[in-house]
């Protein structure tokens, strides 16, 4: 079984981030990148299928510029076996991303196609579940575990209130949850041998899609931020402020 | 043109983020139609077509709609969606798993978590993690949005029921099927909805005595709710966790115990409307949003805090 894991070179989560003064975007120089922590989790997933002799080949895909190349090797040191950029510089909606990787699945013809639920940074959680809607592909979406037999897949999925399990026929999509696995560290030996792994580069241009604008970015604001607080001191006064001052605690008198 | 509204429902009950939905919906000034897709789901048309504002509510009532599974879903709404300028439904895993899909298969952009409603088509949504708030302008002919439930008051008001309009059409879609639903029973309030949250982090130190923190809950109402950090170290399920990747809530209380306030679980809470914080270590990050903190050991302060609420 062949696996396609879409991958996202990402601001790092642990970066506290700016948004620019003329409100165009979030400041990205000089800031540490790495890749999405939800697209850590479907690598981990793909090389785990792997290792229990149910995949043969997982290869890793990125849409972006050269530098995503750097979030491909990392992929490839946890245990990818290739690797594939779509260049471009452009910045896509959703939507265009998906038709792009279902050009790259199209080529590709992978059996199940692992990706994060969501990037850490649009936070939009649509891409897996467009591209399955693309292909018509099944889609198990927030999945905290999986097993696969014969072409039969099933899925155990995070959901408000607790879990739900569906058995769906591959090929399919799975969007991973934080739960599925812990992902691992890349080893220093590794590291050195996915340098030598294949990394094809293919032109974002040279697909031959039409992908229209679907939506304009008028601005990026930071947040209200919230007026500092005051440390009280007992449990007494806390509660005091909570009735009389804030007023949204109700206490009956006795 | 109309709105079309996913009210998500599990067959007896419409679940209230509808209502957030709806109000959402209001502010799009059209016709407002709700689809109730399900089967024996005549309870909750009924119940639908009861909120003020509603014009028609659309029943399809069929066995294959019974888990409401995304693929059957979307194709059933794909097909409705010519009549509609808009199509809604709550961003909880349920809005998020289905509206992504109908939005592909429209070939239209989707709008995630919607915040605010500035026109027809221009909204404002969070990204990373609520640092940065985005205003966008759909291009598209048709606006398929989730709405952040916890950024619209729900629409609480009656009327005589509007008409329900019963549509027969079952799906083709069969390469999914339902297996089986685990649910968390718990007796609180829901944790999405719910006015008061008390939640719990890895200051707790176990299982049992988190147990503290569903004490005070209750001597307050509340919801409970936890920190990554504590779900990660099974001290309680993972559908307690309040952050980025676990629930959003806005309540108008937030007691956080023994949480420091990682960007992540900030995330989760910070439209609070009230945040108090109760931990050891002053110089937590949580301290910087709380309206009122409280510096000190949790197994002190918070049974002193349950006995003096008793």
């Amino acid at each position: 079984m062949k696996i396609l894991v879409a991958v996202k070179r990402a601001i790092d989560p642990y970066v506290k981030i700016r948004v620019k003064s003329d409100n165009t975007g979030v400041e990205t120089q000089n800031i540490k990148m790495s890749m999405n922590p939800f697209d850590e989790i479907a690598i981990e997933e793909a090389i785990r299928l792997k290792e229990k002799n149910i995949a043969n080949e997982v290869i890793a895909v990125t849409i972006g510029p050269d530098a995503s190349q750097e979030t491909l090797r990392h992929a490839l040191a946890l245990g990818a076996d290739r690797a594939i950029l779509v260049r471009t510089d452009k910045h896509f909606c959703s939507l265009n991303i998906a038709k792009i990787l279902q050009k790259v699945a199209g080529d590709e013809q992978p059996n199940l196609i692992l990706m994060g639920k969501q990037s850490i940074d649009g936070d939009n959680n649509q891409t897996p579940q467009m591209l399955a809607a693309l292909l018509n592909w099944p889609q198990g979406t927030f999945a905290s575990k999986l097993t696969i037999q014969g072409q039969v897949l099933e899925v155990t999925r995070e959901i408000d209130g607790g879990l739900e399990t569906l058995a769906m026929e591959l090929p399919a999509i799975v969007s991973t949850d934080l739960r599925l696995n812990e992902p691992r560290y890349a080893s220093l030996p590794n590291i050195m041998k996915a340098k030598r792994k294949p990394l094809d580069i293919i032109e974002c241009d040279d697909l031959n899609l039409t992908l229209k604008e679907h939506v304009e970015i008028l601005a990026t604001t930071a947040p209200e931020s919230r007026s500092g607080g005051i440390k009280v001191a007992s449990v007494e006064e806390l509660l005091n402020k909570l009735q009389n001052e804030a007023k949204v605690l109700y206490r009956e008198k006795k | 043109m109309s709105t079309l509204v996913i009210v998500e429902h599990d067959n007896q009950s419409m679940h209230s983020s509808t209502r957030n939905t709806i109000a959402a919906a209001m502010q799009l000034k059209q016709n407002l139609v709700l689809l109730v897709a399900g089967h024996q789901c005549k309870a909750v048309a009924e119940q639908a077509a009861a909120i003020e504002g509603v014009h028609a509510v659309w029943l399809v009532d069929n066995i294959c709609y019974e888990h409401q599974l995304a693929e059957n879903l979307a194709e059933l709404i794909t097909s409705m969606a010519s009549s509609f300028s808009a199509i809604l439904a709550p961003s909880s895993t349920f809005g998020k798993n289905l509206l992504p899909r109908v939005a592909a298969k429209l070939d239209v952009t989707q709008i995630s978590d919607v915040s605010r409603i500035i026109e027809q088509d221009i909204f404002e949504h969070p990204i990373y993690a609520g640092n940065a708030i985005e205003t966008v302008k759909v291009l598209d002919p048709i606006k398929v949005l989730t709405i952040r439930t916890t950024a619209f008051d729900g629409v609480n008001g009656t009327q005589p029921p509007c008409c329900i309009e019963l549509i027969d059409k079952p799906s083709s879609e069969t390469k999914t099927k339902f297996v089986k639903h685990e649910l968390s029973r718990s007796e609180r309030p829901d944790l999405g909805s719910a006015k008061i949250v008390v939640s719990g982090g890895r200051g707790l130190q176990s299982a049992e005595k988190f147990k503290l923190i569903e004490e005070l809950a209750d001597a307050l109402g509340a919801a409970v709710g936890a920190s990554r950090a504590a779900v990660d170290a099974g001290f309680v399920p993972n559908d307690y966790q309040v952050g980025q990747t676990g629930k959003v809530v806005a309540p108008t209380l937030y007691i956080a115990v023994g949480i420091s306030g990682a960007v992540q679980h900030l995330a989760g809470m910070k439209d609070s409307k009230v945040i108090v914080a109760i931990n050891k270590d002053e110089d937590a990050p949580i301290f910087q949003i709380a309206n009122y903190g409280l510096v000190g050991d949790l197994f002190e302060l918070v049974p002193e805090l349950i006995k003096q609420l008793k």
